[in-house]
């Protein structure tokens, strides 16, 4: 008896102070069902009050990019709140310059939506759809790369251009967390989509995919990106890269030589030593078959002991400097790698004639 | 102590006994948001209202419900649950409300429910007999004193971004010492009322 009361007294506190809080809450954060108006009427949803702006985008199918789940860590998920999202919180200034703030620039994960709210998204968000997938193959390319095929389920088909990516989700013990891939299988292949993965020693979701095996359930939202290729087959095609950033290039590459066999195309490709080449052999090939493909691969260290190379050697720029004129012929170049290697690669192809607005870059 | 007045207690809690400079309860929020003065009076406004309203229910469980019970060991438990539960209530209301003092106030707020200046007010008021009037007037007089101390502290941190402060002391060790010195400038008040 003795121990029964203050176990009751203080359980019967505690279970009160919960009735009255949950009580409260539901009086007090009820803001019952608000308009969110996407795009000027382009999109009209109802949704439930007192939730953040980016599940309600979620649940309504709209897939904003999100890289820690709505914690407000990555910044991802910006949108532009034109009305009814209240005054810019702390926790979201670290991700906003200024003029992004005057703009109405805000991050879904931390608007709370308390009326009705009309926001702007990029037109392209609106053609993201979440994907369940099943791994068809998972295959690794060196020691530290692996080659995941991904066959869709629901939808069947995915609808992307070279360098659009993909947010694959990955289990984490605080809930899902999504990473962005860049999508390699080429944009004629619909029914699959195709990543170049490196592990990243503690990455959560590099190491789900690295241990990814036939058959495992995967879910992914995509495409995102808004980058473009030129159209226009009289444009050269010229792609730089290193280290990961294979799958981007290995898209452009693999569409550009189906559908216009007679564009001029260019792959350089920079890696440390002969453990790191992967694709040479496919894109050799590639190159017999189409007299217009070109493909340099280059090593960066010196070879060990009976290791045999004949391809070029030093860093990718001094290839890219070797292999391409100077001419005002209308290229564009794509670029994927580390940021000292893009900055070199910039330098370079400027002094061959390249516009600076003609070439993009992917810095990692 | 019951023939202290109200009145009494409450500016003897503002300055002789200020709760952070006398006792030094509630250092690390006053550490931690003290770099502007906007933002500490904000903090301080929600630490005045959640200190006045906690001492005022906690005379209630404690006098009304732990004393008849015998359970005044659960004390320091029971104290702890209701200023959390109160201060989410007080979140949640605000938020409702208020929506311009929650933006304020918005990340202040949970950061209260660990201020143990709030839990130190409501246990002085059992240590030292209050009546039911005499603990709200410590508790609002004590929220008011913390919110002095702290406004007064983040001005002198914001000009003393300007002056030159020896490396091994800038951030926290010099405001520290100021504290040190506030409170012995508090020390003068001293002999205008006295509480225990």
């Amino acid at each position: 008896m003795a121990l029964l009361l203050p176990i009751l007294v203080f359980g019967g506190l505690l279970v009160g102070l919960t009735i009255a809080l949950s009580l409260a809450e539901r009086v007090l954060i009820n803001y019952g069902v608000c308009k969110l108006d996407v795009n000027n009427g382009d999109r009209e949803f109802e949704v439930d009050g007192g939730q953040t702006l980016l599940s309600a985008l979620n649940e309504s199918k709209v897939f904003i990019p999100s890289a820690c789940g709505g914690r407000g860590s990555c910044g991802h998920c910006t949108v532009t709140v034109l009305s009814g999202g209240g005054p810019v919180l702390p926790t979201e200034t670290p991700f906003l310059t200024r003029v992004e703030v005057r703009q109405g620039v805000r991050l879904a994960c931390q608007v709370k939506i308390r009326e009705d709210i009309r926001i702007k998204v990029p037109e392209e968000i609106l053609n993201v759809k979440m994907f369940a997938a099943t791994v068809s193959a998972n295959h690794r390319l060196t020691h530290d790369l692996v080659e995941t095929h991904m066959r869709l389920d629901e939808p069947t088909e995915i609808e992307a251009r070279p360098g659009q990516y993909v947010q694959l989700q990955a289990p984490a013990p605080e809930g899902p967390v999504y990473r962005a891939y860049s999508i390699s299988s080429p944009a004629s292949v619909k029914d699959e989509v195709e990543l170049v993965v490196r592990l990243v020693p503690g990455g959560i979701a590099s190491t789900y995919i690295h241990g990814l095996e036939e058959g495992d359930q995967v879910i992914f939202t995509g495409p995102y990106g808004d980058f473009r290729m030129n159209e226009e087959p009289d444009v050269d095609i010229v792609c730089i890269g290193g280290g990961s950033g294979m799958a981007p290039l290995k898209n452009l590459v693999h569409t550009v030589t189906a559908r216009w066999p007679e564009r001029k195309c260019w792959l350089f490709f920079g890696c440390r030593t002969t453990q790191d080449i992967f694709y040479l052999d496919e894109f050799r090939e590639l190159e017999k078959k189409n007299p217009n493909f070109h493909v340099v691969y280059a090593l960066s260290d010196p070879l060990e002991g009976e290791e045999k190379w004949e391809g070029e050697t030093g860093f990718i720029h001094l290839s890219v400097d070797k292999h391409l004129d100077v001419s005002d012929r209308k290229r564009q170049a794509f670029l994927c790698g580390p940021p000292p290697m893009v900055e070199a690669v910039m330098k370079v192809l400027e002094g061959k004639g390249f516009k600076p607005e003609d070439i993009y870059y992917d810095e990692f | 102590m019951t023939e202290l007045s109200p009145f009494v207690i409450l500016i003897a809690a503002i300055f002789t006994n200020n709760i952070l400079l006398a006792n030094f309860l509630g250092m690390c929020s006053f550490l931690a948001v003290s770099k502007k003065i906007e933002t500490a009076a904000g903090l301080g406004a929600a630490v005045i209202f959640v200190t006045t309203a906690t001492t005022a229910i906690n005379y209630g469980i404690y006098h009304h419900v732990l004393t008849p019970l015998g359970l005044t060991y659960l004390t320091f438990i029971v104290f702890i649950a209701v200023i959390a539960a109160f201060v989410q209530f007080v979140e949640m209301f605000v938020e409702r409300f208020s929506l311009g003092l929650y933006h304020a106030l918005g990340i202040f707020l949970p950061l209260i429910t660990v201020n143990c200046a709030i839990l130190g007010a409501s246990l002085f008021m059992i240590i030292r007999n209050y009546t039911f009037w005499q603990s709200v007037a410590f508790g609002f007089g004590g929220g008011v004193g913390w919110t002095l101390a702290i406004v007064l502290i983040a001005g002198l941190r914001q000009r003393m971004r300007y002056s030159d402060v020896p490396v091994p002391f800038r951030g926290v060790a010099i405001a520290m010492v100021i504290t040190g010195v506030m409170a012995m400038a508090f020390m003068g008040f001293a002999g205008m009322v006295r509480i225990q």
